[in-house]
């Protein structure tokens, strides 16, 4: 059972740590929930899993029975999942508005903040391509290149 | 117990603001009204606290009524009610630089509910004594910080947001993934029960990464060496208030928290730690600062500079002597100060010369006089140069290293102080003593909204440099209370369980304290 537990931590945060080396926006908030997930199991099983009665004190009883599970990682597994489903739910409605304003979800594509008043383009901003047009080949060039040897 | 209640306020009356001001979502002047008086009173109270805390020593309360490990508990230490302080000091001067910098369409975007909510999560962050807790209070922050920085929803800030988002939310959850394996080892959360537990275990490897994924998670939330490139990504396009505050509060909480679990969990005993400390420290001054130098948009600069600032504070945080935690403290406080005034100066020289970047604007000094000795202030304060507070900070700080023989990083620390120097003074010259590239259309002037907040900042930070002295006293109460864990413990525990923890402590670390406090109490002789 610890093995198969923790077997299960491992896959899901290797899953997790994978989709967030992804480039797609998507894919990293979708890895982040899993390893959200993955700290959450560990969280329970830092608890140990040994005991199977409920940490509920029985009708007519004054404390918990001996046997009973451990309810603190209970506790900090129900608020760490409330908190983590929250940002989750922040961080698509953020990509929903980010994708109608930024019309991509690439990270590559994404330069709208380090645009804004960066040093290596001239103080209006970035130049249209139709302003400097003998520019254009070769940053589409450069890009192509990009996309063959990363992609 | 009255003075248990001044624990709670600081975090209670912010919360309750923004529940209020969220009750009158369509009603913004209410909100407005709501949103001053909660910043009044969240001033008050959090120097209420600073007075009980210098009065009493450090207080702790806990809650529900449940005995200290199982209940979360509230403590304030020095250093943490001074950080109050501050966060309670600049949440008004910032709340009243947004009577004029906050939009309509910013307040109409729940503004004020999401700028008192944060200010809870920065609260809490510096009261809690619960380390599970200490994570709940990170997400407050972290999901209202998010909505204050894409107020506007501009494509930059979309942007930006969502580069500030996702690496804050890899932080917590290192984060949480380190308290389950601390939790795993130790069976408790609780800070001062931690403190107690810690010293008599043997560092097994689960604890060793538990004390790894901390600092890689506060590293993160800091803006450490190498962990810091999501603020420069993001800070400058935030509006001027939320800059500002940002600047100000939310990498000193990732620096606050640091001091806590490296000073009161795991102690920088052995050489490996305080290895890996110096390292990030220099390197977080060093590209923090070259970072700045090639940037043109004053808050870039400006965000470059959090990063070199914190490689000081944990400077202080890697010598490890008493009188470097003392000036690290000192160094916290002065540089929020500092900081958020630079952030709003920012905004008052957009305003005075129609741009923030320095390639676009210039001519202030003549149009604008008074502005440019407003901003030599801080300016020169966070150079470091005397009488201002950066002097006193980096004094202490740089006289620390050297007394405990850290040439290379006092060294580190002077050359990237005159780099700092440099940067200012470009700010200076392309802002206010170059002509400006464009003929201004008309006179611009700079809303009173802006100067009362600037005034009052650069006011303190006077204050602060030409009366050091209680300031200093001060923060060596509070390095005090970080070099001795049984402080901190006593309020909670009671005195007994203290003393047993402090025996376990010294038990360990008998030799290096001997050697340590042997070579202050030699110095502080010496002085006199």
């Amino acid at each position: 059972m610890t093995f198969l537990y923790a077997a299960a931590i491992a896959a899901y945060s290797g899953c997790g740590l994978y989709l967030m080396l992804s480039r797609h926006v998507v894919r990293i908030i979708l890895g982040l929930a899993l390893l959200t997930n993955g700290a959450i199991f560990l969280i329970f099983f830092s608890g140990r899993i040994g005991s199977m009665v409920p940490a509920v004190i029985p009708l007519g009883d004054q404390e918990l029975a001996l046997d009973a599970a451990n309810s603190l990682p209970q506790a900090l597994a129900l608020t760490a999942i409330v908190i983590g489903f929250a940002l989750t739910a922040f961080a698509v409605a953020l990509l929903v508005a980010a994708y109608k304003r930024l019309d991509t979800l690439d990270a590559r594509e994404m330069t709208a903040a380090e645009d804004m008043g960066s040093p290596f383009l001239p103080p209006g901003g970035r130049p249209e391509p139709a302003v400097k047009p003998a520019e254009e080949p070769a940053a589409a060039g450069k890009k192509s290149d990009e996309v063959k040897t990363n992609g | 117990m009255a003075d248990q209640l001044d624990l709670l306020w600081p975090v209670l009356i912010p919360i309750m603001t923004a529940a209020l001001a969220a009750c009158f979502w369509y009603n913004i002047k209410a909100q407005r009204i709501i949103s001053f008086i909660g910043l009044v009173l969240l001033f008050a109270a959090s120097v209420k606290l600073t007075m009980t805390v210098v009065e009493h020593g450090v207080i702790a309360k806990q809650f529900g009524g449940w005995a200290p490990p199982f209940g979360i508990s509230f403590v304030a230490d020095p250093l943490a009610a001074a950080l109050v302080a501050i966060t309670g000091l600049l949440a008004l001067t910032v709340g009243i630089f947004g009577f004029y910098d906050v939009r309509a369409r910013h307040e109409r975007a729940g503004f004020y509910p999401l700028f008192h909510g944060m200010i809870t999560g920065v609260n809490g962050a510096f009261l809690t004594g619960d380390a599970f807790n200490l994570y709940v209070w990170f997400e407050v922050m972290l999901v209202t910080s998010l909505g204050l920085l894409v107020i506007s929803r501009s494509r930059e800030q979309l942007d930006g947001t969502i580069k500030y988002g996702i690496l804050n939310l890899f932080g917590t959850i290192l984060f949480l993934i380190g308290l389950a394996l601390l939790y795993g080892a130790t069976g408790t959360l609780n800070m001062a029960d931690l403190a107690r537990v810690l010293p008599g275990m043997t560092m097994t490897p689960g604890l060793m990464t538990a004390a790894m994924l901390f600092l890689a998670a506060f590293a993160i939330k800091a803006g450490l060496f190498p962990l810091f490139f999501w603020l420069p990504a993001s800070y400058h396009t935030a509006t001027f208030a939320v800059g500002a505050i940002f600047a100000g509060l939310l990498t000193k909480v990732g620096v606050y928290a640091t001091f806590r679990t490296f000073t009161l969990l795991f102690l920088i005993e052995g050489d490996t730690l305080r290895y890996v400390f110096t390292f990030i420290a220099a390197m977080t001054m060093i590209t923090g600062v070259f970072g700045a130098a090639v940037q043109w948009n004053i808050r870039r600069i400006l965000s470059f500079h959090i990063i070199s600032q914190i490689g000081y504070m944990l400077m202080g945080l890697a010598i490890a002597t008493p009188i470097a935690w003392a000036g690290a403290a000192f160094y916290i406080i002065h540089h929020i100060i500092v900081k958020a005034n630079l952030f709003l100066l920012a905004g008052a020289i957009r305003a005075a010369g129609g741009s923030d970047d320095l390639r676009k604007t210039g001519g202030l000094l003549k149009s604008h006089p008074w502005l440019a000795v407003l901003f030599l202030i801080p300016a020169l304060s966070l150079a470091g140069l005397p009488p201002l507070s950066g002097f006193w900070a980096k004094f202490l700080v740089i006289d620390a290293s050297l007394r405990a023989e850290y040439y290379g990083l006092a060294a580190v620390a002077l050359v990237v102080g005159v780099l700092t120097l440099f940067s200012m003074m470009k700010i200076w010259m392309e802002a206010f003593w170059k002509a400006s590239p464009v003929k201004p259309s008309r006179r611009r002037y700079v809303p009173v909204a802006f100067i009362i907040p600037i005034v009052m900042l650069g006011a303190v930070t006077m204050t602060i440099g030409l009366f050091a002295e209680p300031f200093v006293t001060f923060a060596r109460d509070a390095g005090e209370v970080l070099v001795d864990p049984p402080l901190y413990i006593a309020p909670v525990f009671g005195a007994e369980a203290a003393a047993e923890a402090g025996a376990l402590i010294s038990g360990e670390a008998i030799e290096a304290d001997i050697i340590e406090n042997g070579a202050a109490e030699g110095v502080e002789e010496e002085v006199r």
